[in-house]
């Protein structure tokens, strides 16, 4: 989401920190996205009055208590709902959703894409864990099938979601993705989404270590990282591995992964375009659990998988109020009371 | 009206008159039922005789019953739409018991109605609708009504109103299926005619609505006219019947629905408070219409947001809320349902909000178009936690603008949620009201909290009321977080202590409880302060009550009325008042809740009289109980 103001009083990223004490598990990869939140949000010239964060319920929807700002932490699954009615009455706030994977996508998962279809201008963060930690250790709905878990113990044959093909399918005007371990690319994701000026959905992979540790660990440890990670930049090609020697090509609609080492030239590789709704939707389904398969499997990618612009919900409706304002003037609640027809009796 | 063409009727009027003046009936009071196919027309028939009837001065009181199919098949039972409309020169309460006329266009309608209609009553019957087929779908089998002595007891008048339609419009040039549409205005012209009514009012309709088309509206009024010249030159004596105007309050009146009134109460609150008016809803019979009204009036500020579902639609009314908007939602039982645990937030947020419930026959989906007052201990009592909430009803159709008026002033001074009980009966139905000025209404006053210098900001600090300041996202200095856990006291840090959750959950309870400071006393209707038998009721039933016990006092019985408009809390003094009576009936349409509720506070011995039909009390089963109960 973009806000512009003219000159607000600035803040520190101290200044963000409040009284309350973080009660997350120590380790927990929300520490990590709470200090590049803080670090970030003093550097987009919004006035702190004006941002707003608003959560559900989970363990990522603590976010609110810990943030020098206006917030709320509502009920299981709803903090889209609740920001769309704050959205749509103060269109200057900047507004901020911390969700989770339970609550952003199985319990508020019908909010969530009729947020992203209507695009209110805000910022979505879903922290994806693929558990559900508050509840101590069940398996989420983006867990993989098989996982094993407290209420699964012989293992989850839910098919788990695909948070961006989901959130693509929606019509999401701004799709990301990043993770706790990469301060640098998540906090220029945090901005990239607060630059877009509609619904801006940025996924962050975050680590449990309670109950789902090491889920992420093939993306964000330094072993493996390089080969399983794909970091898009629009206008580059699609690279990776430890040198950058392995890139991305489409054979049709097929992605196949090519060595330029071995022979395949740069100028054959895929060229990101984060407007592109096409490849976007091929790039969701870069989506290979990298330990199920097998060693020809596709890199994860991370990033800005698309974005559009779109005119927001928000004014859309504000036009509405105007154009029947100049049509019939500001309402006039006598008129009103008197209705069309009326008689007297003397 | 520009560009159109008016068909001169007021030379037949004055004839009509002339010639009929002899045989004319004054009556004081009529109820009509029009009942036809769901798509024969029957509720624009009802309404334009309405509004006909209000504009000449009748006091009224409208009932459409509908079914929940919108096109249910045709000729049968299940597809009988019904419009009842009861109009007088005398005080109207309710939209009647029985009816004095009653239209049926086939012989579904007939079946539908036929024991709802008084001893001698008039039937007029569309013949047409009353073939093999016709017979056949609405479970006559081989026997027509008309003629095995059905309906002997009655006056029937029988025209072939299809035939003489189409013979109106032989040669328009409009196909049958067109023609056939315009059927209900043979029937509303013919009892203009009956009736004597200005026909004024609904050519000007006709004019307006098929404006862009101008064979449609020639088509209308050709048979509207036909229809009145029926009356005019049927041979078969007839007799007309004429109703002066009602001897009610002077004043400026006019036609007013249930749900339009909430939404007129919403805007009147919002625009003298000084707020924009968000409304999150769902669509949902019978609650829609507040919806559509609400977005027809966006230049008052009205932001309508028809959410993805019924939660969605009160969270985004809690976010609007936060925001400093007075929020509204919108529903009826499933719905409410649904929002029951966002209701349990609000409270918990303390921010104002007011909730909308409009009844229907439950329980789960129930009887989406009838009424019923079954959903009073869901609105008091049914939320996880000690989660109360001020609930209030509306008594009538012109009295939900007040009730909902006064729905926004407690949430915004309480800083709570406010449920608004109305229901199917009263949002739906009609009457005259002598509206108020704007400035007549009481102010709504709201003061957003400000930032002092040097002052630490108290979210949940208290004022003599026991609300908390209403701190909105913008205001420099007051950053704030809150939510549905347990809080502490004045700063609204999340709280696990004990002791700090029992004083909350009190404190919360009592600042509801304080409200009954705020709100007017129980007083008699009718009646007297003390007595033998006090009818107690709430809500839709008023209208009933109050006729009933009009009729009882003209029989000398001790019975006095009175009503309740505030249901938690009650009126301050309502334990006092009903210990002044001897027996206390308490009428309700559901199994008896408002009952449990004054047995429970009060303990004293209240009678039951409950009906869940998914129709309202008539005024004689009110009085039929009343005068049981005076000879105890």
């Amino acid at each position: 989401m973009e806000t512009t103001t003219a000159s607000p009083d600035k803040f520190t990223a101290k200044e963000l920190v409040t009284d309350q004490e973080v009660r997350w598990c120590p380790g927990c990869g929300d520490y990590s996205i709470l200090k590049q939140a803080q670090t970030v949000i003093p550097e987009l010239g919004i006035p702190r009055e004006n941002i707003v964060f608003v959560s559900g319920i989970g363990c990522s929807s603590r976010f609110p208590y810990y943030m020098e700002t206006f917030g709320m932490h509502s009920i299981h699954g709803r903090a889209t709902a609740i920001a769309s009615g704050l959205k749509a009455t103060r269109p200057e706030l900047s507004i901020w959703l911390v969700t989770g994977d339970g609550d952003g996508l199985s319990i508020g998962g019908n909010h969530t894409i009729h947020l992203l279809r209507r695009n209110f201008n805000l910022n979505v963060l879903l922290f994806n864990n693929e558990i559900y930690g508050l509840t101590k250790g069940q398996y989420s709905p983006t867990s993989e099938e098989g996982k094993v878990t407290k209420s699964t113990p012989m293992g989850s044959v839910d098919h788990p979601f695909n948070p961006i093909a989901l959130c693509l399918g929606a019509d999401a005007t701004f799709v990301a993705r990043s993770m706790d371990r990469d301060p640098k690319h998540l906090q220029a994701m945090l901005k990239r989404a607060n630059d877009h000026k509609g619904a801006s959905f940025l996924e962050i992979y975050q680590n449990c270590n309670v109950f789902n540790d090491g889920a992420f660990e093939v993306f964000t440890e330094k072993a493996s990282k390089k080969k399983e990670t794909l970091f898009m930049e629009s206008g580059q090609p699609l690279v990776f591995g430890d040198n950058n020697e392995l890139g991305i090509k489409l054979d049709g609609f097929t992605p196949i992964v090519v060595n330029l080492n071995e022979g395949a030239s740069a100028n054959d590789l895929w060229i990101h375009d984060d407007r592109d709704r096409v490849k976007a939707g091929i790039l969701a389904r870069f989506f290979d659990n990298p330990r199920a398969a097998g060693e020809h499997h596709l890199p994860r990618p991370f990033g800005v998988f698309y974005q559009e612009d779109r005119p927001v919900y928000e004014e859309k409706m504000i036009a509405q109020l105007d154009n029947m304002k100049a049509k019939r003037g500001e309402g006039d609640l006598d008129a009103l009371l008197r209705g069309r027809e009326t008689w007297t009796i003397s | 009206m520009a560009g159109t063409r008016e068909i001169p009727i007021f030379a037949h009027h004055l004839r009509a008159l002339f010639i009929m003046a002899q045989t004319q009936e004054v009556l004081d009071n009529v109820i009509i039922k029009f009942a036809g196919d769901s798509g024969d027309g029957m509720q624009l028939t009802g309404t334009q005789f309405t509004n006909t009837a209000a504009l000449l001065g009748n006091d009224l009181s409208t009932f459409p019953d509908f079914p929940a199919e919108i096109r249910a098949p045709q000729g049968t039972l299940a597809g009988v739409s019904g419009f009842q409309l009861h109009f007088g020169s005398v005080e109207i309460f309710t939209p009647g018991d029985y009816c004095d006329v009653l239209v049926a266009m086939n012989a579904a309608a007939l079946k539908a109605n036929l024991r709802n209609i008084r001893k001698g009553g008039t039937i007029i019957v569309n013949v047409d609708g009353f073939d093999a087929k016709n017979l056949r779908l609405a479970g006559y089998g081989d026997v027509n009504p008309l003629e095995n002595g059905s309906v002997d007891n009655f006056r029937v008048v029988k025209m072939d109103v299809t035939k003489m339609t189409r013979a109106a419009l032989d040669g328009s040039g409009l196909g049958v299926k067109e023609i056939d549409r315009a059927k209900n205005m043979f029937v509303l012209g013919y009892l203009y005619w009956m009736y004597n009514r200005s026909m004024e009012h609904t050519i000007k309709f006709i004019n307006e609505k098929f404006e862009k088309k101008p064979d449609i509206r020639d088509a209308n009024l050709k048979v509207l006219n036909a229809g009145y010249n029926f009356g005019e030159t049927r041979e078969e004596a007839t007799s007309r019947f004429s109703i002066g105007p009602a001897k009610i309050a002077p004043g400026t009146y006019r036609n007013i629905m249930g749900n339009q009134a909430v939404a007129i109460g919403l805007i009147a609150a919002a625009k003298k408070a000084g707020l924009q008016l968000f409304y999150g809803t769902y669509p949902i019979t019978p609650a829609s219409d507040i919806l559509h009204e609400l977005s027809r009036h966006k230049n008052f500020n009205v932001k309508t947001f028809q959410a993805e579902d019924e939660i969605a639609g009160i969270c985004s009314a809690i976010g609007a809320s936060f925001g400093g908007a007075l929020a509204v939602t919108g529903s009826s039982g499933p719905g409410i349902a649904l929002k029951t645990e966002a209701m349990g937030l609000a409270l918990m947020l303390e921010l104002p909000l007011v909730i909308i419930n409009v009844q229907r026959g439950g329980p789960s989906t129930g009887l989406p178009t009838k009424t019923e007052q079954s959903d009073l201990l869901q609105a008091v009592y049914g939320r996880n936690g000690e989660a109360p909430i001020p609930v209030i009803a509306a008594a009538t159709p012109s009295d939900c603008f007040y009730m909902a008026y006064e729905a926004c002033r407690l949430a915004i001074d309480f800083m709570t949620p406010v449920m608004l009980l109305t229901d199917g009966y009263i949002a739906n139905g009609a009457e005259p009201w002598m509206f108020p000025k704007s400035s007549d209404l009481p102010d709504i006053k709201v003061n957003f909290a400000k930032n002092v210098e040097g002052e630490k900001f108290l979210p949940y600090k208290r004022n003599e009321k026991l609300s908390r300041p209403w701190a909105i996202p913008g205001t420099k200095g007051l950053e704030h977080r809150i939510g549905g856990i347990e809080k502490q006291h004045e700063t609204g840090n999340i709280s696990y202590d004990a002791a700090n959750h029992e004083f909350m959950v009190e404190l919360r309870e009592n600042k509801v409880e304080k409200i009954a400071d705020y709100i007017p006393e129980i007083k008699p209707e009718i009646g007297t302060e003390k007595g033998k038998l006090l009818v107690l009721g709430w809500g839709s039933t008023y209208g009933a009550i109050k006729s009933a016990v009009l009729k009882a006092r003209e029989k000398n019985i001790d019975v006095t009325f009175a009503h309740l408009r505030y249901i938690r809390p009650f009126p301050k003094n309502l334990g006092e008042f009903l210990k002044n009576y001897d027996h206390v009936l308490i009428p309700e349409m559901n199994r008896g809740q408002l009952i449990k509720m004054i047995r429970d506070k009060f303990l004293i011995p209240a009678i039951a009289f409950n009906k869940v039909q998914g129709l309202p009390f008539s005024a004689e089963e009110i009085l039929t109980r009343i005068e049981e109960l005076s000879k105890k």
